[in-house]
């Protein structure tokens, strides 16, 4: 595949998805999509290492909530400005990956365990920052309004849409680069069989403490953008389980270890969520019954999710009972 | 080329490999075989860095590489095959091998190109596209030797590439591997197809319940008295001279 | 915990002592031994989820939820039926084991294709529908049920202790060691001991390894089913109340050694002295801390667990 044929996709999803708010003017439907974008951002770096190195993380929110209280309390504390907190969030978060994963993947704990473990972190991180005193504690964390473009603060939701948006695009852009790096092919091999990886060469801590950086400091990126968005934070909000729930169910519902799976997924989840909300009259938990039903069929009736369902239909629409190859596989340089 | 040292390793009460010494002589194909549970494969994982050895080091090219990690002696030239076959099973043939070029090579293109090129030399090209877990028995032995290959070593450490193939498919493989010498990879091999070990090493070294009991020319090999009893059990030697005698 | 801020109180008279508060022999004897009680109930929990390990090899993300669900299952026999916690184990623990066989052969099993991280998956997906369809149901709100005896206590002479902690901690006691009596001495803990060896072998042998994977995951859920009976008298339940005991069970599982039930059993009073003890000398909020710190620590760095079980 050229480079071109490669990205083309990307800027055609994201062109038309820019086109939105110049012609949806309902500000409700706006803010649905801006957190579908939130979402989405913290599922692609979720995605990242458990999609395609088949790492499993159940406390994302470890990431997300780094990001988002760096992001805020700089502001609020220091005074400093949000672009750069928010910069700075998202280096934070990898830090935190960094050291999470240095520590697990060095003891070698991988399935169940690894999952277990990052839960952990996370519950510890809300904990401790629902008893300190510089998060706000369980107060939380205003930022004051203070609405200037400088000041990553818009007037128009329409603007954050957009900043949104490229963010995801960065998340598009990113996975597919390593789709097509030295890097993706060790981190895929690396998720597919360790041993194996090794005999090649391939060192499986060096390239998932990589995957773990680059996948925190995504998701730390859309807890600043949270932060910036919403201008408060508390303990549960920032560290919750709710976010590690949505970073990894979006990417399996819309097609784990592909580059447009954690958006797909995103807005598909968040569509479901909001019209069960709205057919079953706000009955808490409701939209998380429905994640929890989803996550269970799409594991059992569709492990490529919905991205990989809409392939088979459509080939199957185009050219039926005709074999067809994936189009990763073929990569299509000639040599 | 490769020197392995006093090398013992043991499991619990169990002694998988005891104070075995032997080298491999570069540009040549060097046998390895013994019985069942004999300790090969566990030797070529101590080899490869898998295992580490309780007592004894592994020397390439004379540099200590025992505390070294897997990947690192595949960096220095080192790569093995699996005896029970390790695909990456959820991707593409293309792929698996591609993940081996990338040793030496940084682009993706020209890994995959050179996937390509390796695919046609053990003859996997008809399956290149195919997922590896869809692979017969004998095409998951052709890709451990694909993705070995793919890194370019020096020193080719294979576990019975052979076993599980029909005798027309070993036939197809035999000058496969002779081919690789020619091109100048060192090759030790793990292999009970007697006829196809004999017909191809240079050198056998004989493994037996961890011990190193006999090593020499083929034909040498073959004939020793310790060997035959290490395959046929006690007794068996003796047995099998008054046989030769009865009929010569 | 009214023990524990007494204790406290009692200890701010010792502040003088700049390394830990001291306390009277009494209150810390009384610590250890409503730490032993507490314990026996989290070794119950824990047992389910380390036999369902021991023998599927899966971690059940879902025990937090389904124990949840059997406390909800204690209150409603209550208000509606006026049903005594203890008398409501009579249908509570085959109506678990039911529901826990279902989950396991028409749910978990078919829909993770064999596949560990699908199971990882799949009882997280469960965990997440179990819990909100009883936020959904019954709200956020924290619920407790009345009975007479909840107030009634033990005099130990030096130490006070609640009767229903008794009752449970003795109960507890007696259903690990029937659970142990039905695997070392039935046929059906032959088969199941048969699968957690060699599953392989034993499907050759003719046992229907989906069955026996079933009654495990069935047993392990009725062991909730008891614990629920057990801590409804003075415990809470609210959706999440679930949550705050299945890390405690994680961790007595990997503390014991994954898949060990003597591991668990020790485990389960170890954790329960320890928390209790914890609490009495650092305070509540901190000990919340302490369980996910084990719990951090033994996989770092002991992840056989502390007493050497195998990995
Ligand atoms: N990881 C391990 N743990 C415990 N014992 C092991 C381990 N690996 C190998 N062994 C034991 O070490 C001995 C040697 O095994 P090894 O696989 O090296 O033999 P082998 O010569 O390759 O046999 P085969 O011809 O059957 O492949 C056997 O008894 C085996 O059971
Ligand atoms: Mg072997």
């Amino acid at each position: 595949m050229s480079r071109v044929a490669a990205y083309l996709p990307i800027a055609a999803v994201v062109a038309l998805a820019a086109v939105v708010p110049l012609v949806v003017t309902s500000n409700t439907v706006i803010n649905f999509l801006v957190f579908t974008l939130i979402v989405a951002v913290a599922a692609q770096g979720w995605n990242l290492l458990g999609g395609y190195g088949g790492q499993y993380s159940f406390g994302h929110a470890a990431f997300f909530g780094t990001g988002a209280y760096v992001t805020a309390l700089l502001q609020t504390q220091a005074g400093w400005n949000p672009w750069a907190t928010v910069l700075l969030g998202i280096l934070a978060g990898a830090a935190v990956g960094a050291v999470i994963g240095f520590l697990s993947f060095r003891s070698g704990l991988r399935g169940s365990y690894f999952a277990l473990i990052t839960l952990a972190f996370a519950e510890v991180f809300r904990i401790l920052a629902n008893a300190a005193g510089i998060t706000g504690g369980a107060a939380g964390v205003l930022i004051r309004l203070d609405v200037r473009p400088e000041n990553f603060q818009f007037a128009s939701r329409g603007t954050f849409f957009w900043v949104g948006l490229a963010v995801v695009a960065i998340g598009l852009v990113l996975t597919r680069a390593i789709e097509r790096s030295r890097f993706g092919a060790h981190l895929v091999a690396v998720r597919e069989n360790e041993d194996a990886a090794r005999a090649l060469g391939v060192d499986p801590l060096r390239v998932k403490l990589l995957a773990i950086t680059l996948s925190a400091g995504l998701t730390a990126a859309s807890g600043g953008l949270y932060a910036q968005y919403f201008l408060f934070l508390d303990a549960g909000i920032a560290y919750g389980a709710w976010i590690s729930v949505e970073a990894l169910v979006a990417p399996i519902i819309g097609g784990i270890g592909t580059v447009f799976g954690p958006l797909v997924g995103a807005v598909v989840l968040q569509g479901l969520g909001h019209l069960t909300g709205h057919l079953a009259g706000e009955i808490p938990g409701i939209s998380l019954v429905v994640f929890g039903a989803l996550l269970i069929l799409a594991v059992a009736f569709a492990p490529d999710g919905a991205t990989g369902m809409a392939g088979r239909l459509w080939r199957r629409w185009r050219r039926p009972a005709t074999p067809t190859t994936t189009p990763t596989a073929t990569g299509g340089e000639r040599c | 080329m490769l020197r392995v040292e006093h090398v013992t390793r043991r499991f619990g009460g169990l002694v998988a490999v005891n104070d075995v010494s032997l080298t491999v002589a570069p540009g040549r194909i060097t046998g390895l075989i013994g019985p069942n549970g004999a300790g090969k494969t566990t030797l070529f994982a101590v080899i490869a860095g898998f295992v580490a050895p309780s007592a004894g080091r592994v020397l390439l090219d004379d540099i200590d590489v025992t505390a070294e990690p897997p990947h690192r002696r595949a960096v220095r030239g080192i790569a093995r095959t699996f005896q029970v076959v390790q695909p990456f099973a959820g991707l593409t043939v293309r792929e698996n091998i591609a993940v081996g070029a990338h040793l030496r090579h940084r682009a993706r293109a020209e890994a995959l190109c050179r996937a390509e090129a390796i695919a046609a030399e053990v003859g996997l090209s008809a399956a290149l596209d195919e997922p590896a877990a869809g692979l017969t028995v004998a095409g998951r032995k052709r890709l451990e030797l694909a993705r070995a290959l793919a890194t370019e070593p020096r020193l080719l450490l294979l576990d019975e590439v052979l076993a599980g193939l029909n005798p027309s498919e070993i036939r197809d493989m035999i000058p496969v591997v002779r081919g690789l010498r020619d091109r100048g990879i060192t090759i030790l091999m793990v292999e009970h197809v007697m006829q196809a070990v004999m017909a191809l090493s240079e050198h056998i070294y004989v493994l037996a319940e961890g011990r190193l009991i006999a090593e020499g020319a083929p034909e040498t090999v073959a004939r020793d008295a310790r060997v035959i009893e290490a395959y046929l059990g006690h007794g068996a030697a003796a047995r099998l001279d008054r046989a030769r005698a009865g009929h010569g | 915990m009214p023990f524990a801020s007494a204790a406290r109180a009692a200890g701010r008279e010792f502040i003088s002592n700049p390394v830990a508060p001291m306390f009277s022999p009494e209150i810390v004897a009384t610590a250890v031994l409503n730490g032993l009680l507490t314990g026996a109930v989290y070794a119950l929990v824990a047992l389910g989820l380390t036999l369902v390990y021991g023998v599927l090899h899966i971690i059940n993300f879902a025990h937090g939820a389904l124990l949840t669900a059997a406390m909800f299952a204690v209150l409603v026999l209550k208000l509606w039926l006026g049903l005594d916690p203890y008398v409501a184990m009579v249908p509570l623990v085959p109506l678990f084991f039911i529901i826990g066989y279902a989950l396991q052969r028409f749910v978990i099993g078919p829909a993770s294709h064999g596949n560990d991280a699908n199971i990882l998956l799949v009882t997280l997906g469960l965990s997440i529908l179990i819990e909100n369809l009883l936020l959904a149901i019954f709200r956020s709100d924290t619920r407790t049920i009345d009975v007479p005896y909840a107030f009634m206590s033990i005099d130990l002479d030096f130490a006070l202790l609640a009767l229903p902690r008794v009752i449970a901690f003795g109960v507890s006691v007696v259903v690990a060691a029937a659970l142990w009596a039905l695997l070392a001495l039935t046929d059906t803990g032959k088969a199941i001991r048969a699968v957690a060896k060699e599953k392989l072998g034993a499907a050759l042998v003719g046992i229907d390894v989906a069955h026996v994977y079933a009654v495990t995951f069935g047993l392990g859920t009725a062991c909730l089913a008891v614990a629920a009976c057990l801590l409804m008298p003075t415990f809470y339940v609210s959706p999440r109340a679930g949550g705050a005991f299945v890390f405690v069970a994680f961790t007595i599982v990997v503390l014991g050694g994954m898949g060990s039930i003597p591991g668990a059993l020790i485990g389960g009073l170890f954790i329960g002295v320890v928390e209790s003890l914890s609490g009495l000398y650092f305070g509540e909020s901190l000990g919340q801390i302490g369980i996910f710190a084990i719990f951090i620590a033994i996989l770092l760095f002991r992840p056989t667990g502390l007493f050497g079980a195998r990995a």
